[in-house]
């Protein structure tokens, strides 16, 4: 370090990453106005993505619509730059429905890259945040390792894998935060000086091969689909020619190449120490835990249209990289393809997610926020739901003004934030769809109903954009009125077309409504039933009819949802006042007692996820805030109303 | 010195965790006479308490505490010249192997409550204080040595006014109902996992669903919650009494029939005073069964209270009744009166009672009134079958009611007979296993039955082919409920189920 006086720039707000949660900070931040620096490793990597060439899948395509919804980037950006595109799960219902694009890595970072550029109040600096300037457990500037000083009392961090990062492959590991970029050694120990904690994850990623040596002959073909819309509620993507994706499967001469060299896996030989995700197991792993499958699916997947790149989902792996060929030429549809970028490990610090709060900031030091993988998560989508939260409250923070913090009944990203401060991490985290309670009202479709309020009222939305989605809620309103007051009634044509379609006749006269919950009857069909028997329902965009059609199939799911919601609001939003003496309750268990003291947590709701708080826990903590007396005896403002 | 004893199994906890630093004592064995008395205590004191006022016969009092779980033969010596109080057994049982996970001390003592009070007293004077009902339990479950269920069924141990009741309640204790729900819990989330492997990771080589194997599992699981949900019954029935009405004509000797069963048992347990007077119920032990007496006010008013109060006080009567006691002359049969208000009580809730057998109209060579044996007669049989017959066609209702009971009130034959009926019925056949895991609370009842309701609905959304997330609602709802039981959360089980069951991995 070199000695450097505090003489430095002034930032309201700094980002340190320039990641997908980096970036998403940076936008948020700088377009509230805030001034704002996006300090970066290297200018060149922005918006990268290291690992896999896709946005979205289920649970994560919900969130990246979220992000959308209230006016980040990520959807904007991916509709720009995707070479494939395609709904997942059409055979299932509407509520775990998502989009999944396979992006041209290029023109994604690039896109990314002119946004940034051309956004106002947004500086890019290259370098690398070496110590944080913290007194009185208050953030006062940062340090770069090349002794600029950046005075700031807001600090969004967002290394991603950077926190000493060891890349491994085979038996040879060495610093990296990727391959072939330099770590960020300093910023771990002044972190930790601080008094934040530290944990130590490995994430890996799979080879790549040049895709014209593989044989799509002997592989299944894996087209786009034209689709309407993209990931954005405000674009509609321009139309281009799709890419296909080829799905093979893993043999029994790829087990036996894993086989008879999972000596010099790094799972074995204990290179790797940290803990990776489950969801992503590399082949080694695969074929060490599940030895009954004879097969596993490897997706291959292009990079982009200006590479060869190929992208082998499914082959990750850190084995050594002669040993990588051999296990890529046993797969059928590989023999021949020539290996491009070896697959790696990489391991790294995360921050322990439990020291922050709602909002992203640290319990510990005020004015430090943090998001993405250096909070314990994977995944672009995920990253970038912190980031745009974290660059908000940061945002927020700057100006004086209360957190803004999304409910698990409200997005994909209030349920992410609240299981990452909540219940911690014991791998990286990953977005299901069966971590929301309420997965049948926090769907992909209607991501901008939900939150484009709060887009617009943050100063992330324009005005009109509110204005489009309040209007279609409105008409949405309309016809359903018009079709659960109109009535019909079998004129012979009726009952006959009910038939066509696989379901029963009606016998007394009913509501539009009513035949529009039948599974069978198609809302399209509906309308045309209606004009032909005389009445008027209007003509309506397609975003409305889809509105329309799910409400009256999910009725009484939804409704039953709503109504839990409404049970649990009382306790889920009721406010701890936050210096509340945890250590002092009766009557709870140990284990409890210790947890709730150390995560502090901010309601009642929160604490009931608390790994072992129990109900009775919370049944006695709540008569303590009531003997507590009226202070935060109401809902937390903190918590964002819809 | 010998290391304590720490079994793998056993989460430690430092000393400093524990919930509280008091040391609490009392005696713990029924009061009355008996052989041994045992005094406990348990806290962190509990041993240097038992240095002091114990004196080994062998070695010194270094040895209190030398080795856990191990009986000491010596003396509780008096705080001021050191005499003798009594010669007892010394056990000492060091945190966390014990009940409550702190050191636990139990002085076996002579019986009889001198002794006993004598020990307590000298052990209280030493820094313990006298523990509250259920504070050792309450221990345990605050140190995390037992779960929410075993803990509400410490209350059903305290609270036991039966001995079938604490039978019952002490196996809950031991955690039968906890793990009966777990297993049943484990096997919703399996199939969860099943359906939520298919949502979220839809592109993953997964297997098609095998929607009727699932739905038949599931409907396996609701099988069994009925079974739990028909013990619910018992379970009240054992903890909280059944609530009985005794109706019958005027003079039929209802009267005589409570004071026979109270003579004979001998065992009004209290009057608990209610609300209003109509609520105040006279309780009595039956056959192992607890009854609470519906509208004895009606009955100690010595008239007929379905005539004197009105139809309509009887019909809530006999509504909130779990068992109907009805008495009728057993030369007369049952009047109108009593069979249309019969005509709406389930016959499996009801018993007949013929009373007055000893006033059977003597027929040939019938008993005289009053003969002391007239019961060993052979026409008794036949004829009270024959009156039991008539009664029964009379209601209408012949194969569903089991044959009256003869019983005579004030000679006390039957009464043994009609306790053992009533005993059978509340246990209602199902030869009630007191090792088999019970419902013991409204709340656990209600939770089952929710859960069983959601199971219900999972099956018919898998049965319709309704869409999987949507049995998904119904099965999460089911998982939750039971959960909230054993105070367990759904998503972590499921992740691990999903990895543990699936290769996923993108």
């Amino acid at each position: 370090m070199k000695k450097a006086s505090k003489e430095g720039l002034q930032y309201e707000v700094v980002v340190a990453g320039g990641g997908h949660a980096g970036v998403e900070a940076a936008l948020a931040s700088s377009r509230m106005g805030r001034r704002t620096a996006l300090v970066t490793l290297s200018v060149d990597k922005i918006a990268l993505m290291p690992c896999n060439p896709a946005i979205g899948g289920v649970g994560k395509g919900q969130l990246t619509r979220e992000i959308d919804a209230l006016g980040g980037e990520q959807g904007r950006n991916i509709d720009k730059a995707y070479i494939q595109i395609k709904m997942l799960n059409t055979s299932k219902g509407p509520a775990v429905r998502a989009l999944r694009a396979q992006a041209d890595k290029r023109l994604y970072e690039d896109s990314m890259k002119a946004v940034l550029s051309a956004t106002a109040n947004l500086e890019i600096i290259e370098g690398e945040v070496a110590r944080v300037d913290v007194s009185r457990e208050t953030l006062r500037g940062l340090w770069l390792h090349d002794g600029r000083y950046l005075a700031t009392r807001t600090f969004v961090l967002a290394s991603g894998t950077f926190l000493r990062g060891k890349v491994i492959v085979g038996n040879c590991s060495y610093p990296a935060g990727r391959v072939g970029e330099l770590p960020a050694n300093h910023l771990s120990r002044s972190l930790e000086e601080a008094g934040i904690a530290l944990g130590r994850f490995q994430s890996a990623t799979p080879p790549r091969v040049d895709g014209r040596t593989i044989d799509p002959s002997k592989m299944i073909v894996q087209p786009g689909e034209e689709l309407r819309g993209g990931f954005s509620h405000w674009e509609t993507p321009a139309p281009r020619t799709q890419v296909p994706c080829y799905l093979t499967y893993t043999s029994a001469n790829t087990h036996q190449t894993v086989s008879e060299h999972l000596h010099l896996s790094p799972l074995k030989s204990g290179t790797v120490s940290g803990k990776g995700p489950r969801y992503c197991p590399s082949i080694d792993r695969k074929i060490i835990n599940f030895p009954e499958k004879d097969r596993h699916p490897v997706f291959v997947e292009p990079e982009g249209a200006t590479t060869h790149e190929v992208y082998l989902q499914g082959l990750t792996t850190s084995l050594p990289v002669h040993v990588q060929e051999l296990i890529i030429s046993a797969t059928p549809g590989l023999e021949r393809a020539r290996l491009i970028r070896p697959g790696y490990a990489v391991e790294y610090d995360y921050l322990i997610p439990e020291q922050l709060t709602l909002w992203l900031e640290s319990k510990t030091v005020s004015g430090l926020f943090s998001a993405g993988q250096v909070n314990g998560t994977s995944g672009y989508e995920e990253a970038a739901a912190q980031g745009l939260i974290a660059g908000i409250n940061a945002a927020l923070s700057a100006r004086g003004v209360e957190p803004f913090i999304l409910g698990r009944d409200q997005a994909y990203i209030g349920v992410l934030i609240d299981d990452l401060v909540t219940k911690g991490v014991d791998e990286p985290y990953r977005m299901f769809t069966s971590r929301a309670e309420y997965r049948l009202l926090l769907r992909h479709d209607n991501a901008d109903e939900r939150l484009a309020e709060f887009g617009q009222r943050l100063g992330l939305l324009e005005e009109a954009q509110l204005q489009a989605v309040e209007n279609r809620r409105h008409q949405v309103g309309e016809l359903q009125a018009f079709l659960d007051s109109t009535t019909l009634r079998d004129d012979g044509q009726l009952n006959a077309e009910l038939e066509s379609m696989g379901t029963s006749p009606i016998s007394e006269p009913q509501t539009a409504g009513q035949l529009l919950r039948r599974p069978q009857v198609a809302l399209l069909d509906l309308m045309r039933m209606l004009e032909a028997s005389g009445h008027s329902p209007g003509r309506y965009d397609e975003k409305v009819l889809e509105q329309v059609e799910i409400r009256a199939r999910y009725d009484g799911y939804i409704q039953r949802q709503l109504a839990e919601i409404r049970r649990h609001r009382a306790t889920e939003h009721r406010a701890i006042p936050p210096g509340f003496a945890f250590d002092s309750i009766e009557g709870i268990t140990v284990e409890a007692r210790d947890k709730l003291t150390r995560l502090r947590p901010a309601t009642l709701g929160q604490a009931s996820r608390i790994a072992g708080v129990s109900p009775a826990d919370i049944s006695v903590l709540l008569l303590h805030l009531h003997r507590a007396g009226s202070e935060g005896a109401g809902t937390s403002a903190a918590i964002s109303q819809p | 010195m010998v290391p304590r004893k720490t079994p793998a199994s056993e989460p430690h906890i430092e000393p400093s965790q524990m919930v509280t630093l008091e040391t609490i004592a009392a005696i713990s064995t029924a009061a009355g006479p008996g052989a041994i008395g045992i005094v406990r205590m348990s806290g962190p004191q509990a041993v240097p308490i038992a240095q002091e006022v114990f004196r080994p016969v062998r070695g010194g009092a270094d040895r209190v505490g030398a080795e856990s779980h191990r009986l000491l033969y010596g003396h509780i010596v008096g705080p001021v010249d050191g005499e003798n109080v009594d010669e007892v057994l010394l056990a000492v049982m060091q945190a966390p192997a014990t009940y409550t996970r702190e050191d636990v001390v139990e002085v076996h003592c002579h019986g009889g409550p001198a002794a006993q009070r004598a020990v307590l007293a000298i052990l209280l004077q030493k820094g313990a204080r006298p523990a509250e009902p259920g504070e050792f339990t309450k221990r345990a479950f605050l140190n995390g040595r037992i779960d929410l269920t075993q803990a509400e069924s410490v209350s059903s141990v305290i609270r036991a006014r039966t001995t079938t009741a604490l039978r019952a309640a002490v196996r809950q204790l031991e955690g039968g109902l906890g793990d009966r729900l777990r297993d049943l819990r484990r096997e919703l989330v399996s199939v969860l996992a099943e359906l939520e492997a298919g949502v979220d990771f839809s592109e993953e080589d997964i297997d098609d669903l095998d929607r009727e194997g699932l739905a038949s599992k599931v409907a396996q699981v609701c099988r069994q919650l009925e079974g739990l949900l028909a013990t619910a019954f018992t379970a009240r029935a054992l903890e909280e009494g059944v609530r009985t009405a005794i109706v019958g004509r005027p003079n039929v000797g209802k009267s005589s029939l409570l004071n026979a069963l109270l003579m004979r048992e001998r065992a009004i347990v209290s009057e608990i005073p209610g609300t209003t007077r109509d609520t105040i119920e006279e309780t009595l032990e039956c056959g192992g069964i607890l009854l609470r007496l519906v509208d004895t006010a009606g009955l100690r008013e010595g008239r007929d209270h379905i005539e004197v109060l009105g139809i309509e006080r009887s019909r809530a009567a006999l509504d909130s009744a779990d068992l109907v006691l009805a008495v009728f002359d057993a030369a007369e049969g049952l009047s109108d009166g009593d069979r249309s208000l019969l005509a709406g009580v389930d016959p499996g809730r009801a018993i007949l009672v013929a009373n007055k057998i000893d006033l059977l109209p003597a027929d040939g060579d019938g008993p005289a009134k009053g003969e002391d044996d007239w019961w060993k007669r052979g026409w008794l049989t036949r004829d009270i079958a024959l009156v039991g017959a008539n009664v029964l066609e009379g209601l209408g209702r012949v194969d569903q009611f089991s044959p009256p009971i003869p019983v005579s009130a004030t000679t006390g034959y039957g009464i043994d007979e009609l306790r053992d009926a009533v005993s059978r019925l509340v246990l209602e056949g199902q030869d009630l296993d007191l090792e088999e895991p019970l419902l013991a609370t409204e709340r656990q009842r209600h939770l089952t039955e929710e859960a069983h309701n959601h199971g219900q609905q999972a099956v018919c959304a898998l049965e319709e082919g309704l869409s999987d997330e949507l049995v998904s609602e119904d099965l999460r709802a089911a998982i939750v409920s039971l959960g909230a039981i054993t105070g367990e959360s759904i998503v972590p089980d499921l992740i691990d189920e999903i990895f543990a069951r699936f290769c996923i991995g993108k």
